[in-house]
């Protein structure tokens, strides 16, 4: 027994002592060169007097010591056999529960001099069952922090050692090499999934060294979780043996899913316990090709389903088309129609005889001018007039006809369309237009014919309107000038007589005054008739303007019959006015007024030889209208003359042998006059009751 | 009459080419006391109005060499006669010629046939007008 030496308290480990310790780990291939190592390590390197490395020769088998440093053969002895003979020895309890232990001096399994306890450490790879134990004896429970750092980094090395146990040290290096050699994940773990043996790609998988980056050790930790779950649940099923199931892993170098198949096989271990060997076989690739494989056919039902609506869609359009068209192969034979041609080369459903005839002859046409490009070769479009039938009705349909050439890649004929398109509309639109053009040209000529005719007429009316207008204006002119001619010498008739009665040219005698005087009434009634030719001519000519003034009746009587007061007093009638209450001021043409009165009146007293004349105005509040009305008791006139008195130059009596004189011209200028008021004259007699004229005219002329 | 001398009395230039009312207008108006100057076309009417600057003209319109209306419309431009009223004459009795006789600058217009002492009547309101206007 090597009595502990003392520790070089003062060396503390340096990074280069670790690193030195993980060289020489790294290059040890087997377990007992491991334990010694680590174990002179620690002897070197943590304060103890005593440190030694155990493991099983084999899974399940005896505890052995690898190497050892501080305790001697006798406590070998002791310990091995301590740990053979007791199953539920201390040290075993530690390898099971995989959790570091002190043990007080009094209760260690094996004592040393001089330390004040045993701290015992599982070795082994994590997560995975402990392989061995490291013993340190230390003086306190606390743990060393160079015993759980070596205890860390040596597990996993010794436990490869240690497992490849079973066929001896060269068998294990050979075995190990062999599975390692597998790049499939190939494991051996317990029933709950405990890993027991892994090779290098299951580690790569499954373990993460101690050193490892956080990331890798998630992703370790979820495959172990999913493996361990997959495995327990392969256990458990009802039929031991060979079982399937998929595991998704994660690649925890790449972080790329992977898909494994697992395949699990149950064994029976040496030690008589059932564990289970599983094969992991990557699918992910397969996988991968089955998706796309799907993506694929998705892909190809959908173009299929694309390809299908686009060919509805093309029928839909092509029966839209209410032109014909056909396609056909490159031997003239159809392949498609849309619904027009249906029409022209399909049987219809109620179709006779007569039916199949014609479109057995829609057939032929149609056939025969498709013979021509395929004949030809030539040209890759044919043009033709064909004359269909209609299969239902037998009408003729003239068609154009324009057949295409559908060429392949290679410059092949693949097939021919063929485009209809009806003639007959467009021939009865020509006709019609020709016919309509026919007829227009015809209108147009009588049209023409009965302007010139129409012009012509209008030249002829204008001329006599001219005619008219200048006939007019030269009666107006005659009568103007003849009244000027008329009036010169009477003026100086006139004027002398005037003279001679004033007695300019010395006393006159009585007889000389009477003829004189008669000489100046006759050329006074002679200018009278002069002054009436010309007003009708002023009043034709529309020379005889509206004065309008605001005038009183009263006042315009009164001063009538003081200028008919001489006729009056010669007349020997009564005469006498009357004026009807309430008369209200006028606004009319004076002038004309007091003339339609005065020939009224004048007229009256000519034709009343006994009796009474008598003068009255009135006023109709109702119709605004005044009438003076110049009522006698004269000779009367037949009602048959009574429209005939107001014309032109008429009288009762125009007789050569008539007995009163005039122009009659009086009453036809009062009808004028009154027109021009606004107003009409009128007439109630009978033959010897005498006769009411009356002036009728509004208050204020309606036009203004 | 408000003068009783003879050359004090209105000088009346009667214009007419028709020699018989001409000289009728002329004695009447000369016996009912005016001294009275004659003319028997317009030109010799212009002559005589500038020569004897006439108290009133009586002018008949339908005249040789220049009508009763030029001739008026001349007189009528010119300072020496402007005020000179002049009475149209005319046995042409259509209307409008009574307005083209105003247009023209005649004061009055009377038609043809007017009895001399109508005419005289006339011939006096103008001048009591124009005396009447003078005096103003």
């Amino acid at each position: 027994m090597v009595s502990p030496s003392p520790l070089p308290t003062a060396h503390a480990t340096s990074a280069d002592a670790r690193l030195a310790l993980a060289e020489q780990l790294l290059t040890c291939d087997a377990a007992r060169g491991c334990a010694r190592a680590v174990v002179e390590w620690l002897a070197a390197h943590a304060p103890s007097p005593a440190v030694a490395c155990l493991t099983r020769d084999e899974p399940g088998g005896r505890m052995g010591c690898l190497a050892s440093v501080g305790l001697t053969e006798a406590h070998h002895a002791a310990l091995t056999e301590s740990l053979d003979v007791h199953a539920a020895h201390p040290l075993a309890e530690v390898l099971s529960q995989a959790v570091p232990r002190y043990f007080p001096h009094e209760h260690a399994p094996l004592p040393i001099p001089g330390t004040e306890g045993l701290f015992a450490v599982p070795l082994g790879r994590e997560g995975a069952s402990a392989v061995g134990l490291l013993l340190v004896w230390v003086n306190g429970p606390t743990l060393p922090s160079e015993v759980a750092w070596v205890a860390a980094h040596a597990g996993p090395f010794l436990a490869r050692q240690v497992t490849s146990g079973p066929l001896g040290l060269g068998g294990g290096a050979l075995f190990r090499h062999i599975i390692d050699a597998v790049t499939d994940p190939v494991l051996l773990t317990d029933l709950d999934g405990r890993l027991r043996l892994a090779n290098a790609r299951a580690e790569s998988l499954l373990v993460a060294s101690p050193d490892a980056s956080h990331g890798r050790k998630r992703a370790v930790h979820l495959n172990q979780r999913v493996f361990t779950t997959a495995v327990a649940s392969t256990a458990r099923g009802p039929v031991p043996g060979v079982s399937w199931r998929e595991v998704p892993l994660v690649d925890p170098a790449e972080g790329l899913d992977l898909l494994f198949e697992l395949v699990g096989t149950r064994v029976y271990a040496p030690d008589g316990q059932e564990a289970m060997v599983s094969v992991l076989r990557n699918v992910t690739d397969l996988g991968r090709a089955t998706q796309a494989l799907g993506e694929s056919y998705r892909r190809l039902r959908a173009t299929e389903r694309e390809a299908r609506s686009e060919r509805h869609r093309l029928d839909r359009v092509l029966d839209s088309v209410a032109d014909p068209i056909i396609l056909s192969n490159p031997t003239g034979g159809a392949v498609m129609m849309n619904e027009p041609a249906e029409k022209l080369f399909t049987l219809p459903s109620e179709g006779g005889r007569a039916a199949q005839r014609r479109v057995r002859s829609n057939d032929a046409v149609f056939s025969s001018f498709l013979a021509n490009l395929l004949d030809t070769g030539g040209g890759p479009r044919w043009r033709g007039q064909l004359n269909m039938v209609d299969p239902t009705s037998g009408a003729t349909r003239p068609m154009e006809a324009v057949a295409t050439k559908v060429l392949g890649d290679g410059g092949e004929l693949t097939g021919i369309v063929t485009l209809f398109q009806d003639r007959g509309e467009a021939l009865e639109k020509a006709r019609l237009l020709e016919r309509l053009k026919e007829v227009s040209t015809l209108l147009e000529a009588r049209v023409q014919v009965a302007t010139a005719e129409l012009a012509e007429q209008n030249e002829k009316l204008r001329r006599q309107a001219i005619q008219l207008e200048q006939a007019s204006a030269a009666k107006s002119q005659f009568l103007a000038n003849m009244s000027h001619e008329f009036r010169t010498p009477l003026n100086a008739i006139l004027g002398y007589t005037n003279m001679l009665l004033q007695g300019v040219s010395g006393e006159l005698t009585p007889i000389q005054r009477r003829n004189l005087t008669r000489i100046d009434s006759n050329g006074r009634h002679l200018l009278e008739v002069i002054n009436e030719i010309l007003d009708i001519t002023r009043i034709e000519a529309g020379r005889m303007p509206l004065h309008l003034s605001d005038f009183g009746i009263p006042e315009l009587l009164q001063e009538v019959m003081a200028e008919m007061d001489p006729i009056i007093l010669r007349s020997k009638l009564t005469v006498s006015t009357h004026l009807g209450t309430k008369l209200p001021q006028v606004h009319s043409d004076r002038q004309k007024v007091k003339q339609v009165v005065l020939n009224l009146l004048s007229n009256a007293l000519k034709f009343t030889h006994e009796g009474s004349v008598n003068v009255s105005a009135e006023y109709a509040t109702a119709s605004s209208m005044l009438s003076v009305a110049v009522t006698d008791t004269g000779i009367g006139i037949d009602p048959a003359y009574q429209e005939k008195i107001f014309e032109d130059f008429q009288q009762v009596d125009s007789s050569p042998t008539r007995a009163y004189g005039g122009t009659g011209l009086g009453l036809s200028i009062c009808r004028r006059l009154a027109d021009m008021l606004g107003g009409r004259v009128t007439l109630q007699s009978s033959p010897g009751q005498g006769s009411t004229f009356t002036l009728h005219f509004p208050r204020r002329p309606r036009r203004t | 009459m408000t003068n009783p001398s003879p050359n004090l009395q209105p000088l009346v230039l009667v214009v007419d080419d028709y020699d018989d009312a001409r000289e009728m207008y002329a004695e009447y108006l000369e016996f009912s006391g005016f001294r009275v100057a004659q003319a028997r076309n317009g030109q010799e009417a212009l002559d005589q109005a500038f020569a004897l600057a006439p108290d009133i003209i009586l002018m008949d319109l339908s005249l040789p060499v220049i009508d009763g209306w030029e001739a008026t419309r001349r007189l009528k431009n010119d300072d020496r006669t402007r005020t000179i009223p002049v009475v149209a004459l005319t046995g042409h009795a259509l209307t409008g010629q009574s307005d083209e006789a105003r247009g023209a600058g005649c004061d009055s217009f009377v038609t043809k046939p007017c009895l001399p002492d109508e005419l005289v009547t006339e011939v006096r309101t103008l001048l009591a007008q124009r005396a009447v206007a003078v005096s103003r």
